[in-house]
């Protein structure tokens, strides 16, 4: 009962009108971001944190807003998918299969409106999710030491390049890049400067929303400028909006199914929402085997990854709260705003500050039900934004970028910065490096470091104290099967391609 | 031929080297742990140089990399940026950001006609949205120095 407690407090804090426009804010930027071709979750909640900080929010609030604009990307990356056939972020990549042709049938309001709906299953079903695993897993976390975190945090870098990575040398890369990036500054423990070339700006280390949004939002206009903005996709027209409720409960099995595996994807570690929607797909397509109509506009092939996507972003905060260790790209960058925040996530944050987790809880309740107001019926409104067009677009983004660094620190030295991690994060790109592990290694290596250094001190510099206990063995084996599973698997899974060669390579 | 991923990862594993032989380097306060501050850098170094090695014996097939005059257009770029963060104090929020933003929108679709009312008109915009909607410190026109 103690759950229902939580909740009414949570609803309690999230229902303050001031907390309430906020909700309402996030909700209706996420859907915008998640819309626009080349901004996605992960570098659209990246360009608001500094912006969030800078305003003076406090951490249930800045919370609720990044949240908000989170589940709000896996509404909207739907309406460019159906609409032009163009993905608005990689969770949404599966939607267009089946979403476009559906909209060239003249139903593209049929096809929003499943959308819309699916994913307030798959998102509620996931939170209702949240409220019943996070705090076993909290329980479960309180069994960690020193030597299970360092096992956790090697499980995390090892899968988070994940079956979707095409090379796991560079995902590999990607995360020893990112914990190099993480040495730089002053040692914890000792106080010695590491890699700082004698630079007093970086005896700090670098800041770690510098780096998330050069290499996220800032690299995105070289790309943009590379194909020159030529996403000049046709776009269907939207008829007037109807519910077809006959459709809705045809697919509604699939919303369910979509909703399960998309949340366990988001849970385990390094999966993610694009994994989640793709697994939804492709289980619900064997699973309607000859039935289905799937490619051709079937309903079902729009609710399965839809509910999938957003169950898995509800997923992924599981990990993030209870362990510090998120399950996807957004949850790290999420991460970085509770650590800005002063926030060490795990089972501690639970004890201690019941009121953020569950005020959060309780307002991805409320933005679900926001949402889908806002994709349903006033879908109009988003439709129209997405005619802004690149030349318009990116420069919007990068200006609103600077100025989120620059209000934060104020700092020419971190605007700099920012710009050359924007060139890293263009070469990253071109070499399909993946940018999420070197993110998650600059977040995470000074954690990792230190859980490292005291399990040493515990057993006096025993390197077997590392696999003493099940519970590390456990991770060490997932993290090993994890990093070895997809040069195999990728023979028997191939990913589907892309059907257009846009700028949209986000991240989940 | 594959080049690209096999320069890459020369790249890679000779700066692991350089992160290696830097972490030699690093001093060691008499107050130690165990392990200090040395052994993380460099298991980190090691591991960045096998994904190095390993890129260079399995490269994956060349990106398709831009035509010179983009080259050219992405350097541009970052020196437009790299001047922006260097002159958004010193020059002032609105004719900085004008300046970059019609830049870049020239450089995404290069139309004078539609850069430069990009430019002029997301910098009001902004400026007023993050002054006067977000309440953000930004300053109009250049500062003297001292004020």
């Amino acid at each position: 009962m103690e759950t229902y407690q939580n909740l009414a407090m949570g609803f309690g804090i999230a229902f303050t009108p001031f907390n309430l426009i906020l909700a309402l804010i996030g909700c209706f930027l996420g859907t915008i971001i998640g819309a626009l071709p080349g901004l996605g979750p992960s570098n659209g909640v990246a360009i608001l944190i500094p912006l969030a900080f800078a305003l003076g929010f406090d951490a249930t609030q800045s919370l609720i807003l990044l949240t908000s604009v989170y589940y709000g990307c896996m509404y909207g990356g739907a309406i460019s998918s159906i609409l032009l056939n163009i993905p608005g972020d990689e969770p949404a990549m599966m939607t267009t299969l089946d979403g476009y042709p559906m909209a060239c049938k003249g139903r593209a309001a049929d096809a929003l409106a499943i959308s819309g709906v699916s994913s307030f299953v798959g998102g509620f079903l996931a939170t209702v999710g949240v409220v019943i695993l996070a705090p076993l897993m909290a329980g479960i976390a309180y069994l960690f030491g020193p030597a299970e975190y360092f096992a956790l945090y090697m499980l995390a870098f090892c899968t988070l390049g994940g079956v979707t990575s095409v090379n796991q040398a560079k995902s590999a890369f990607a995360a020893c890049l990112g914990l190099a990036f993480a040495m730089v500054g002053l040692d914890n423990s000792t106080g010695m400067d590491r890699y700082t070339g004698g630079i007093l700006h970086l005896m700090d280390g670098i800041d770690f929303l510098v780096a998330i949004v050069g290499l996220f939002a800032i690299s995105e206009i070289f790309l943009f400028i590379e194909t020159s903005g030529q996403s000049s996709a046709v776009g269907v027209k939207l008829g007037k909006i109807t519910i077809p409720i006959k459709e809705l409960k045809q697919s509604f099995g699939a919303m369910l199914r979509g909703s399960g595996i998309g949340f366990i994807a988001g849970v385990l570690p390094g999966a993610g929402a694009s994994l989640g929607s793709f697994m939804a797909y492709m289980a619900e397509k064997s699973y309607q085997g000859k039935n289905g109509a799937f490619g051709t506009g079937d309903p079902r092939g729009i609710a399965a990854p839809e509910a999938g996507n957003n169950a898995a972003a509800g997923g992924a905060l599981v990990p993030m709260l209870t362990l510090g260790v998120p399950g996807s790209g957004t949850t790290a960058v999420m991460l970085g705003l509770l650590m800005t925040l002063n926030i060490t996530p795990g089972p501690l944050l639970f004890k201690e500050q019941p009121e953020i987790v569950w005020g959060l809880i309780a307002s991805l309740f409320i933005s679900n039900v926001v949402l889908l107001i806002l994709n349903v019926p006033l879908v109009r409104i988003f439709v129209r934004i997405l005619t802004i067009p690149a030349w318009v677009l990116m420069p919007m983004v990068t200006m609103v970028s600077f100025v989120g660094v620059y209000s934060l620190s104020g700092s020419t030295f971190d605007m700099l910065l920012m710009v050359l991690f924007g060139v890293l994060g263009y070469f990253l790109r071109k070499f399909e490096v993946p940018t999420v592990p070197v993110i998650l290694g600059i977040l995470l290596g000074g954690y990792m470091e230190d859980s490292l250094r005291r399990a040493m001190v515990i057993s006096n510099g025993d390197w077997t104290y590392l696999f003493s206990s099940p519970i590390a063995i456990g991770l060490w084996i997932f993290a090993i099967g994890g990093f070895v599973a997809p040069i195999f698997l990728r023979r028997v899974i191939k990913r589907p391609e892309l059907m257009s060669g846009d700028g949209a390579s986000d991240h989940d | 031929m594959i080049a690209s991923d096999r320069i890459f990862g020369l790249v890679v594993a000779t700066g692991a080297l350089a992160f290696l032989a830097g972490a030699f380097g690093i001093q060691t306060s008499f107050l130690s742990d165990p392990l200090g501050p040395k052994v993380f850098p460099m298991l980190i170094g090691s591991a960045g140089f096998i994904t190095g090695i390993a890129m260079v014996a399995r490269p994956d097939p060349d990106p398709s990399w831009p035509t010179p005059a983009l080259w050219l257009m992405i350097g541009l770029a970052t020196l437009v940026l790299l001047g922006y963060a260097w002159l958004i104090r010193p020059m002032g929020f609105l004719l900085s950001t004008a300046l970059a933003s019609a830049l870049t929108s020239f450089m995404i679709y290069p139309n004078w006609k539609t850069a430069l009312p990009t430019g002029v008109g997301l910098s009001a915009l902004l400026f007023i949205a993050f002054k006067y909607g977000l309440g953000l410190g930004l300053h109009a026109w250049p500062q003297s120095y001292g004020g």
